[in-house]
This record gives C-alpha cells, structure tokens and sequence, in this order.
C-alpha cells in the first residue's frame, strides 16, 4: 500500500502549487488528477496577477503571492508579462474612492498611483472618451495559467512526486484516500478539487459561478495594460444572480482576451448568447474598436466559490489528517503560491507568514 | 479569348489576376509570403478553403482577412505579414 507525508488531490494551480511547495521541504508527495492538469477553473482563467484590496485577507494572501510570482518572471513557458493593471473610473465619485484603495495597497507594500484622464488617455487611447481617470499599478502582470500549472506539477515530479493522472480519489477514510481503481493511498490528504470539493467533502460549502471570455486575434499594442474598470470589485464579490465587468487583458501575443461574467446557478458550460452580449457590450461601453475586432473562440469555466469569497486553506479539524486548499474564486491564480506557502507551513507546524485565521475551513462547517 | 483581369496591390505592388480570382491568387504571384507566425516563420496558404487560417492579410484596412475567401476586386490594397 502506497504512503506518503502528503496525498494532493488535484493538480490545478492550487494544487500543483501545493504538491510543489510539498516536495521542496522533502516531504514524499502523491497527486491525483483525473483530468487535464491544469484544466478545470485554471484553464478557464485570466492569469491576472493582482492585488485586490476590498478585504484585509484577500489582501494579505495576494501580497505574499504577488512575491512569490516573481520567481517566474523569466520563464518564457509563464508568458509572464508586466503589463501592470489600470483601473478605470467612469464617475467623479469612482476616482474619489482612489487615494484610499492607493493607501491601503501602499501598507500592503503594492506600489499604485492615481491617474487623471490625461494620463488615462496617454496610457490607452482607445479607451471611450469621457472616462475620469483611475489607478495604475505599474508592477502587476499576466501569466498563462495552465502551463504554469503543468510546470510545477513538473517540477514536483522531477522531485520525486508521484502522479495518480488519470485517477480519481472516490472517497476520504481515516488512513487517506481510495481512488476509483480500489487502491487506497496512506497519508494526509490536501483536498485541492475546486468546484468539486463538496464530493469529497460535503460538510464545505461551495458554489460554482460560471464566467464567459473571448479571445480576439493578434491586434498588438491596441491594449497595453490589464484594464478592468473600479466597480469591478461590486461585481466580482456582489451576490447578484448574474453580473459583468469590463476586463480586457493584453496577451503576450497581441490577441486581446475579453472578460468578465458571473453567473450563480449555471451548471451548464455551453456559451449563452445573451451573457456574452452583455459581457461584450460592457467591454465595448469602455473600448468601442473591441467591436471592430474579430473574435477568435468563446469559452467558459467555473469559479469555487465560498459563501464569503475567501478560500478555504488549512486543517479541517473535524476530519484528522486532512486539508483543504480551495474556494478561491476569481483570485487563484493570484494567490496560487501564497495559498501553498500557507497551507505547507501549518502541516509543518511552523509559524506563518501571514495570519491562517481567515482562512480556516473550520469557520464554514455545517 | 483572355478573360477579364483586375489590378490589385499587394504590399504596393500592383499585379493582375484574371476576374474571380481570390486575393490569394494575386498574394502568390506578388509576395515571398502572406503571414508570419508568432516566432516568426513565414505562413502560406494550406487548405485554400478558410480552414487553416495560414493565409491571412490585411485587406484595405481590415486585418486577418483570409485571403483564400475574398474574390479580388480592382484596387484592393492588400498587406501581407502584417
């Protein structure tokens, strides 16, 4: 019987970030991945790397992360490019809100700067006139999720990990997990499954919450920034049934991706024509030649998402030996590293680098 | 008896194609290729039928035109490797 100080169950980028952050302290590591590395809510994302300021945790989370991605700053198969995020206010009363989202990213240690139309305009002349300015936070970048996904993955089996792909784990038991062959791994167990956590672990809330992208041929230097407008946040953390944002991304490329959707109670991954309008009109409210583009493919994904928009990551106390890593809705790819720094410094009973309190699972147990 | 031909100008060279002839036809003729890759090979026609994409040009202004799909007209301005 195979055992091991770790059993992954997942390899999208939480996951993989786990299994990899596991190997380098030497533990023995197993990962289960029924499916494509990487192909679940990571190869449906944006691979935005940003800090969101709306909550002092979520803050806390992408700021570690934002450090640890700079590790892949020079690997070319990251697609790793410094585009920074420009934040776009469409109303006086948007951009008054801006010194204080600068304030709070600058304690964080995020360097951001308030923008006046001008600069605006310099910065992206194909935005719509009218716009009142925004924030600019020069160092935030893009990366291409998937391939970093299978990179670590990579990286922890050149360490030793051991891959169960193409197996899926059926059901938790005090000693570790069985997989759908029969056999049984021995072990802690880190439950990293996304939107599928409620399988294994049902006493977790979780939801899905689908979303729509585009992307459009190469069109280089039309768009330079990630650019997402300042009500973005309402949007992405709002409990509407269904809502969309202007979230445009400039890809290495010079193919522009176009986001975003949010849709509750869509268990159904076909492309909804009315949603895509939507999302499509929003984008083109803010940068009207995206209509004149051609689109290339649509597709969509589902975002875990915990009741209060934050991850669970840590022990889940009421099952020994097992963890969890997942619900990071919008913002996994962002907080990938950080969540496996986390959750590996607890299974080894250090000190953490940043508070695991919000975190806990055991504050969403039913 | 010679079919009708047309002028159309691919990357400012001005070439003749008989009538109906795709702006594919009229690419061949005049320039060394239509597109280049993202690392930078250069690209031509596969299918001829709009499938593989290969032969995109810019068309009087519009980009990623396949080139293969659009009968050429007189004094269209075509840009290759754009």
């Amino acid at each position: 019987m195979a055992s091991y100080d770790l059993i992954v169950l997942g390899a999208g980028i939480v996951g993989a970030a786990c299994a990899e952050r596991a190997v380098r302290e030497g533990l023995r590591v197993a990962v289960v991945e029924p499916g494509p590395v990487g192909g679940g809510a990571t190869a449906a994302a944006m691979g935005h790397l940003v800090a969101m300021d709306d909550d002092p945790a979520e803050l806390a989370l992408s700021r570690l992360s934002l450090q640890l991605w700079e590790r892949f700053a020079d690997l070319p198969l990251a697609e790793f490019s410094r585009c920074g995020t420009l934040w776009i206010a469409r109303e006086p009363r948007e951009l008054d809100g801006v010194a204080a989202k600068v304030a709070r990213l600058a304690e964080a240690g995020v360097m951001a700067q308030r923008i006046d139309a001008a600069e605006l305009y310099e910065l992206e002349p194909h935005l719509t006139p009218g716009l009142c300015g925004g924030m600019r936070v020069p160092q935030e970048a893009v990366v291409y999720p998937p391939r970093v996904a299978q990179y670590l993955l990579q990286q922890a089996r050149e360490l030793r990990a051991h891959c169960y792909l193409g197996r899926r784990a059926v059901a938790l038991n005090a000693r570790g997990a069985r997989l759908d062959d029969g056999s049984d791994l021995v072990g802690p167990v880190l439950v990293a499954t996304g939107c599928a956590l409620p399988e294994l672990l049902p006493q977790l809330p979780m939801r899905s919450r689908k979303g729509h992208l585009v992307i459009t041929e190469r069109y280089p230097e039309r768009i330079r920034h990630q650019l997402l407008e300042l009500g973005y946040a309402d949007s992405a953390h709002g409990d509407a049934d269904s809502s969309v944002a202007f979230n445009v991304q400039p890809r290495p490329t010079g193919q522009i991706l176009i986001g975003s959707s949010r849709e509750f109670g869509q268990d159904d991954a076909a492309v909804s024509a009315p949603m895509l309008r939507r999302m499509l009109e929003r984008a083109f409210a803010f940068v009207p030649m995206l209509r004149d583009l051609q689109a290339l493919r649509v597709w969509t994904g589902f975002r875990p998402c915990t009741p209060d928009g934050r991850p669970y990551i840590g022990a889940l106390e009421s099952r020994p030996h097992t963890w969890v890593a997942a619900g990071h809705e919008g913002l996994g790819v962002t907080t990938a590293l950080g969540t496996a720094q986390l959750l590996i410094e607890q299974l080894l009973g250090r000190t953490p680098a940043i508070d695991p309190a919000p975190y806990a699972p055991s504050r969403a147990l039913r | 008896m010679n079919a009708p031909r047309i002028r159309i100008a691919v990357d400012g060279c001005e070439v003749d194609v008989p009538a109906g002839a795709s702006v594919a036809a009229g690419v061949a003729l005049a320039a060394p290729h239509f597109r280049r890759s993202r690392s930078g090979q250069p690209r031509a026609p596969l299918c001829g039928m709009g499938v593989c994409f290969e032969c995109r040009v810019r068309i009087d202004g519009v980009e990623h035109q396949r080139s293969c799909l659009v009968p050429a007209r007189e004094g269209m301005q075509v840009v290759c490797d754009d």
